[in-house]
């Protein structure tokens, strides 16, 4: 460590090293910043100084700028003199002034203009090493502006026949990275056949440039570019047949050019095993010819050889994997991934597993995998790196099927008692599909599911308890197991809440099947339970209440016990009103009502309909990327929020999982009372899908419906209902409409310029409503704007029932006004009319973008023509809380931006509305002055009527 | 292809950075931030793998300092390892047993360097040869800074 700093070849800066070695001698944090502020004092005044600075001196300082920034010092000034020095002729100083701009984006549109015109000149030198600077330059900032300038220039650099190889390496790179960014600015045309050609160039570099270039651009629309198999197969030949020296300085540790192997290798991944016979088996016989070579003797100790030639190796079996097509190939890439398994490399050990999970998905090669089992389960038991030992859980979830379930499942639980904290969740929710997919017998999935608990409660999931209770539900013949199963674990003198639950729910419903037993006869059960209940939160207390109910209902002979325990002070008058609710009602229940009445409310609850398990979709959303929306309105459409005595989904649910717990379509009982209705879903009514057929279809408009019935209170139309609009701008979900009759509820979901709306329509009476119907209808100029296509709903909502209706939505063109959806229906004689404007604004449409400050100045100023512009100030009606504006404005469906605006009180965010017919980009920025308590909203965008539109809807919102 | 490169001592000082994918200075900072203490909170001899959001992240150690480098989910991560290794070859060649003190006070070389080998998030030249003589040719266009620079033979 006392090495003296290393003398700079080339030109040294003195000034630059011992400005560093100042800064390294500091004490602290303070004296460096003491430092660095001195030296940015010198820097300024030395640009700011009357005589003027040479090349090198500017060279000098703009560097040590650089130094600063990185550090992690803010740098505000010096952007001119780094663009000064891209038009130097000295390479030196142009190199660093281009280093100064690839690291610092300046904001400043001028000098963007600057910067593209120094790089435009150095394009056009046809000197090979400025030209490099240039495309460096443009591929590290990649700004939507450059892109503009550049991107039709680039192709014909790569193309072109006298360009220099090494020209060629950073066009092919630079245009991929502008394909990556800007697609749309990047022109598809003439030079992408010829790009396809460079993969038969002489210079190996070009070649791998190229591979990169072709692999990107194939990905998004392979038809173009299939005649590159043909070539990347002949390339991958002769690159796999040829000695070590053949390739010169592109072997690496005596593999021959494996980066540029893996890119051809990744780049037939694109397509499916080729058609014509001849390129299929030259291209199995370049796979054979890897797999062969990955078992010879090493050439070298070193493990750069090892990583380059299994580098190969592993590229070859992900292609191998992807054709899925050869039987011999994937069982044989099997076997060599197994004896990665036992390999003294972890590295090696960790991706044989990953590989692994894959082949095990493939008809083919499945039974080879399983032959690894003991191996995986070994690794499971004495990697001592957590990484390894997640990819083992990974590939035994991956392998298991019928034949080895119950061995997997039991090495996965023991695996749970120790497995790191951050895994067992996962692990948890992987134990709790495979018991359910593979139980023959489900006791042995009540069994796995209650160990479960036991070993790692707190990570047990509510879609996991949810799901058992489903199950048990559905499975008579497991019923009377489940009852004595939970009431023997509730014996343990310590027990997980969420066995509480599980064995509340259980008993409440099947305790009668093993009452017959003294030792867990109805008053034992009760009791049982009851000593939990102190013990458990409130929701667990509040299904506990209703099991207790449940069982005056089971066992008449405990309800004198159990009426005196809701009786007590410490129930009546809970804290918690939820609890005192249940406990008033329940025992006020107990008393009045007839046992008939009794049985029937508290019925068995009926089968949940066959759905894809919902902890299966919540493993998916943990490991994959395309997460459903959350909703946020928990609250049935009844209004009221409901614990858990029913598998209602908590705040991570998704539109799967509600629709899977949610016994929406389930009819609630005819004597619907508001007690009823918090309990609604203990009892059970005939399915609604028998009365579904008597009523004829319905009919389908509101015009439609004033001809059919021509009562005169119907004939005038009702007014629109627009109170709850404007609170659905920021949100999705929630209650639009209700009054003493009816709720409307609403979820919605945007992408893009689609949308779909799920309305909930709720009977918050005890009575029929007949000739149910409910349309869209919107104002004429909003016809072409807007589509809003409403399917059918059920004629009939029973009394306490909720029916949904979807309407799918496409966004044409802006629009300004509102939809329409008009409801009627028949309640006791009269027909209601009901009309409410459906909230489906402007900004729903929104897609949030990310941008850089420069980006977003540039654009602000771009946008800077007068109609442009709507701005508003206006009184806070709320109020100002930071936080809560921050979720408004990403409600509203744009990027929030930080440390764009200087003023860090300012809001300033951005996004496109998507339409079918356009896209319009968005700016905003909402400026809070809480002394005055007001806000000045500003918006600019292309389109005025847009501009005027977003400030309308978001201005209301503060 | 890759997404950001980083360089960072064993106290977590940061060395170097290089992001091939437009990012904000917070997103920056915070990815430094977990990446210092996850790479850092490793044990010795445990993989060079780790997944981190939808990427995986390629780390190794050499002598004082170590590199971390960003793939997407799709990439060799044995060849990322050499990716690395090559950087750390030409670093090597080009100081001649390179240390954590060439890299602090020739930043910019480093830079240079790395930009030499890759480009937009993808291996640019994978010949050391080649890379090493554009460095050299480069050094030597900054000694020889006022003769003209078409005289120079760049690539013989």
């Amino acid at each position: 460590m006392n090495k003296m700093p290393a003398v700079s070849k080339g030109d040294g800066m003195r000034g630059l090293a011992v400005f560093i070695s100042d800064i390294r001698n500091c004490k602290s944090k303070e004296a460096e910043i003491k430092r660095i502020n001195k030296e940015l004092a010198n820097i300024r005044s030395k640009f700011k100084g009357d005589k003027a600075l040479d090349g090198y001196s500017k060279k000098k300082y703009v560097c040590k700028l650089l130094f600063i920034f990185l550090l992690g010092h803010d740098i505000d000034f010096g952007h001119m003199e780094a663009v000064n020095l891209l038009s130097s002729n000295k390479y030196t100083e142009k190199q660093i002034g281009y280093l100064f701009i690839s690291v610092l984006v300046n904001s400043n549109s001028d000098l963007i203009r600057l910067i593209n015109n120094a790089i435009k000149n150095d394009l056009a030198s046809r000197n090979p090493t400025f030209m490099n600077l240039a495309l460096h330059c443009i591929a590290n900032v990649g700004s939507r502006e450059m892109a503009e300038a550049f991107a039709s220039e680039i192709p014909r650099i790569l193309v072109a026949g006298d360009t220099m190889d090494c020209v060629k390496q950073s066009a092919a790179l630079c245009l991929l990275r502008l394909n990556r960014t800007s697609p749309d600015l990047v022109p598809m045309g003439e030079w992408t056949a010829r790009v396809v050609h460079l993969l038969n160039d002489q210079h190996l570099g070009v070649v791998t440039s190229a591979t990169s270039l072709i692999t990107t651009l194939a990905q998004k629309s392979p038809d173009n570019f299939k005649t590159s198999i043909s070539l990347a197969i002949a390339r991958l030949s002769r690159i796999v047949t040829s000695t070590s020296i053949d390739l010169q300085d592109y072997t690496y540790y005596f593999v021959a050019a494996p980066w540029l192997s893996v890119k051809l290798l990744r780049l037939l991944q694109c397509y499916p095993p080729p058609e014509d016979t001849a390129l299929r088996s030259r291209l199995t016989e370049c796979l054979e010819t890897i797999l062969n070579k990955a078992q010879e003797p090493p050439k070298s100790k070193k493990v750069q050889h090892s990583n380059a030639k299994n580098a190969v190796l592993f590229e070859a079996i992900s292609l191998i994997i992807h054709h899925d097509s050869e039987p011999t190939l994937l069982v044989r890439a099997c076997n060599q991934l197994g004896q990665f398994l036992q390999h003294r490399e972890t590295n090696l050990r960790y991706l044989a597993l990953e590989s692994m999970c894959t082949l095990a998905s493939s008809e083919f090669s499945h039974e080879a995998v399983k032959t690894h089992i003991d191996t995986v389960i070994n690794a499971l038991k004495t990697e001592r790196d957590v990484s390894v030992r997640q990819r083992a859980v990974d590939l035994l979830y991956a392998m298991c099927d019928r034949s080895n379930a119950k061995q997997i499942v039991v090495e996965m639980l023991s695996y749970l008692e120790t497995a790191d904290y951050s895994i067992r969740e996962e692990i948890v929710l992987k134990v709790a599909i495979l018991a359910e997919k593979y139980a023959v017998d489900y006791t042995w999935y009540v069994d796995t599911i209650l160990n479960l608990i036991r070993i790692a409660g707190d990570y047990v999931s509510e879609e996991v308890w949810y799901r058992v209770i489903q199950i048990v539900i559905n499975r008579d013949d497991v019923q009377g197991y489940a009852a004595k199963t939970v009431f023997e674990a509730l014996q343990a003198p310590a027990c997980h809440e969420n066995l509480v639950k599980v064995g509340g729910y259980i008993l409440g419903e099947f305790g009668n099947l093993i009452a017959g037993d003294s030792r867990s006869s109805p008053l034992v059960q009760f009791n049982l339970l009851h000593s939990k209940f102190h013990l458990c939160s409130v929701p667990t207390q509040a299904l506990l209440l209703s099991a207790y109910i449940k069982f005056i209902n089971l066992f008449p002979e405990v309800k004198a016990t159990i009426q005196e325990v809701l009786r007590s002070d410490s129930q009546l008058r809970n804290a918690d009103v939820e609890l005192q609710q249940r406990a008033v009602e329940y025992l006020r229940l107990s008393c009045i009502a007839s046992t008939d009445i009794l049985a029937t409310v508290f019925e068995e609850m009926p089968p949940f309909p066959e759905r894809e398990s919902s902890i299966l979709a919540k493993l998916k959303r943990k490991k994959g990327p395309g997460n459903l929306p959350d909703i946020d309105a928990r609250r049935n459409v009844n209004g009221n929020t409901e614990h858990s005595e029913k598998p209602e989904p908590a705040n991570k649910s998704s539109f799967a999982l509600l629709a899977d717990l949610l016994p929406t379509n389930r009819p609630r009982p005819a004597s619907a009372s508001p007690i009823m209705l918090s309990t609604a879903t203990l009892g059970s009514t005939p399915p609604i899908t028998a009365l579904l057929n008597l009523n004829s279809p319905p009919s389908t408009g509101a015009s439609l419906l004033v001809d059919v019935f021509p009562e005169s209170s119907c004939l005038t139309a009702p007014e629109v209902s627009e109170e709850n609009f404007f609170r659905f701008v920021c949100k999705n979900n929630g209650v639009i409409y209700e009054n003493q009759l009816l709720q409307i509820g609403l979820k919605s979901e945007y992408r893009q310029n689609l949308g779909r709306i799920y309305v909930f329509y709720g009977n918050k009476t005890s009575t029929q409503f007949l000739s149910f119907t409910s349309s869209v209808t919107s104002p004429d100029s909003l016809k072409t704007q807007l589509i809003v296509h409403a399917k059918t709903v059920d004629p009939i909502i029973e009394g306490g029932a909720q029916v949904q209706q979807i309407l799918n939505i496409e966004c044409v063109s802006d629009f300004t006004d509102a939809p329409v959806l008009n409801v009627q229906f028949r309640y006791g004689g009269t027909l209601q009319n009901i009309a409410v404007k459906l909230p489906v604004m402007l900004n729903k449409f929104f897609q949030p973008t990310e941008m850089t400050s420069q980006d977003f100045f540039q654009r602000w100023k771009q946008l800077g023509a007068p109609q442009q512009e709507v701005q508003k100030i206006f009184k806070a009606k709320h109020p100002m809380d930071t936080d809560v504006t921050k979720a408004k404005i990403l409600g509203f469906g744009v990027t929030l931006l930080e440390r764009v605006d200087p003023n860090p009180e300012n809001f300033v965010g951005a996004g496109v509305i998507h339409s079918k017919n356009s896209q319009v980009g968005c700016l905003l920025r909402l400026e809070p002055n809480t002394q005055a308590q007001m806000y000045r909203l500003t918006l600019r965008t292309s389109r005025d009527s847009v501009s005027q539109r977003l400030c309308e809807l978001l201005s209301e919102q503060f | 292809m890759m997404r950001f490169l980083l360089l960072f001592s064993r106290q977590g000082k940061l060395r170097l950075q290089k992001w091939f994918m437009p990012m904000s200075e917070r997103e920056k900072k915070k990815i430094i931030r977990d990446m210092t203490t996850m790479v850092l909170a490793r044990q010795p001899r445990t993989c060079n793998f780790l997944h981190w959001k939808d990427l995986k992240i390629i780390y190794k150690r050499y002598a004082s300092l170590y590199f971390c480098l960003a793939v997407e989910s799709q990439e060799n991560e044995l060849l990322a390892l050499e990716i690395i290794h090559r950087y750390v070859e030409l670093l090597d060649k080009y100081f001649g047993n390179v240390c954590e003190l060439d890299i602090i006070f020739n930043f910019e070389k480093a830079y240079f360097i790395l930009d030499e080998f890759l480009m937009g998030g993808e291996i640019q030249e994978t010949s050391k040869q080649i890379v090493n003589r554009s460095i050299e040719a480069s050094d030597m266009l900054q000694e020889g800074d006022n003769s003209e620079w078409y005289e120079v033979e760049l690539f013989g």
